[in-house]
């Protein structure tokens, strides 16, 4: 049996939600915002799972469980508001979303 | 024998930073995908058959496939892959890089403080998941429930076609 300590999977865990937040920060394009909040989304499951095995109960993956359909509900109503979005403007840049009025 | 830990880790990390660098939003999408997948490895090796399984069906199954549509429908091409190249040239990401790795160097400090725990090698079975999600956590499945339905009306009444209702008159000048 494979046992790996708690802190490097936490580290893991980590680098992967960093790198999602540098990608929000970064990215333009809306569409890779979405895909980087998916990133962070997966990697705080990712330390809940770790977590809940650490102590052996099913608690953090319960936890993940209500994760991914937050997730799901999220995505789709996200990818509602970019087509709509896109529909508008005809670009998915989000700096030009700044001249929405009503 | 934490080596296939270590080389799910690092495939993650890797196709990640793929993820957010690349221009064309379908290879970043594949990338995504297999992030996810190294993801999963990490799952199943650390007693959790059941997510690893969640997580391959569900999101590199469902919610890629989503992404994968509305890129599709959006239509994206060459001119929009050169301007998004032109968006993420050299030093944009000198600022965000620092503030996250400033970040993300407080978390691995906080993460090694209390470092030398191995995780159980206790596998919890799906079973066990199924009890402690349908009996203590039985709220928040209704909830999820509730959550999903917000999601599936929110999502249809976004994504439905507004019919244009222009008056006769209206019509007439306009053409």
């Amino acid at each position: 049996m494979i046992h790996i300590p708690l802190h490097e999977g936490l580290i893991l865990s980590g680098i992967l939600f960093f790198m999602g937040f540098l990608g929000v920060i970064v990215r333009r394009n809306i569409i890779f915002m979405l895909m980087s909040v998916e990133i962070m989304l997966n990697a705080a499951g990712l330390a809940f799972v770790l977590a809940g095995a650490h102590w052996g109960e099913p608690d953090g993956q319960v936890m993940f469980t209500f994760i991914l359909t937050m997730a799901a509900a999220e995505v789709s109503v996200g990818l509602a508001l970019i087509l709509q979005l896109y529909k508008h403007f005809r670009s998915l840049d989000s700096d030009s979303y700044n001249q929405m009025k009503g | 024998m934490n080596t296939i830990f270590y080389i799910a880790a690092g495939v993650a990390v890797i196709s990640t930073g793929l993820v957010i660098t690349r221009a064309h939003s379908v290879h970043a999408l594949l990338y995504l995908i297999v992030s996810l997948l190294a993801v999963s490895v990490v799952f199943f090796i650390s007693g959790a058959p059941f997510i690893a399984a969640l997580e391959v069906i569900i999101y590199a199954g469902a919610i890629m496939v989503l992404f994968i549509f509305v890129i599709m429908m959006l239509n994206v091409g060459e001119a929009s892959k050169k301007q998004e190249q032109q968006w993420i040239r050299g030093s944009i990401w000198i600022g965000p890089g620092i503030l996250s790795l400033i970040l993300l160097g407080l978390f691995l400090y906080a993460a090694v403080e209390g470092a030398g725990v191995p995780l159980g090698a206790k596998v919890v079975s799906p079973k066990e998941v199924g009890i402690s999600l349908f009996s203590t956590y039985l709220l928040g499945v209704e909830i999820a429930a509730m959550l999903l339905l917000a999601g599936i009306i929110g999502a249809y009444h976004l994504g439905k076609q507004k019919k244009k209702v222009v008056h006769r008159f209206m019509k007439e000048d306009s053409t």
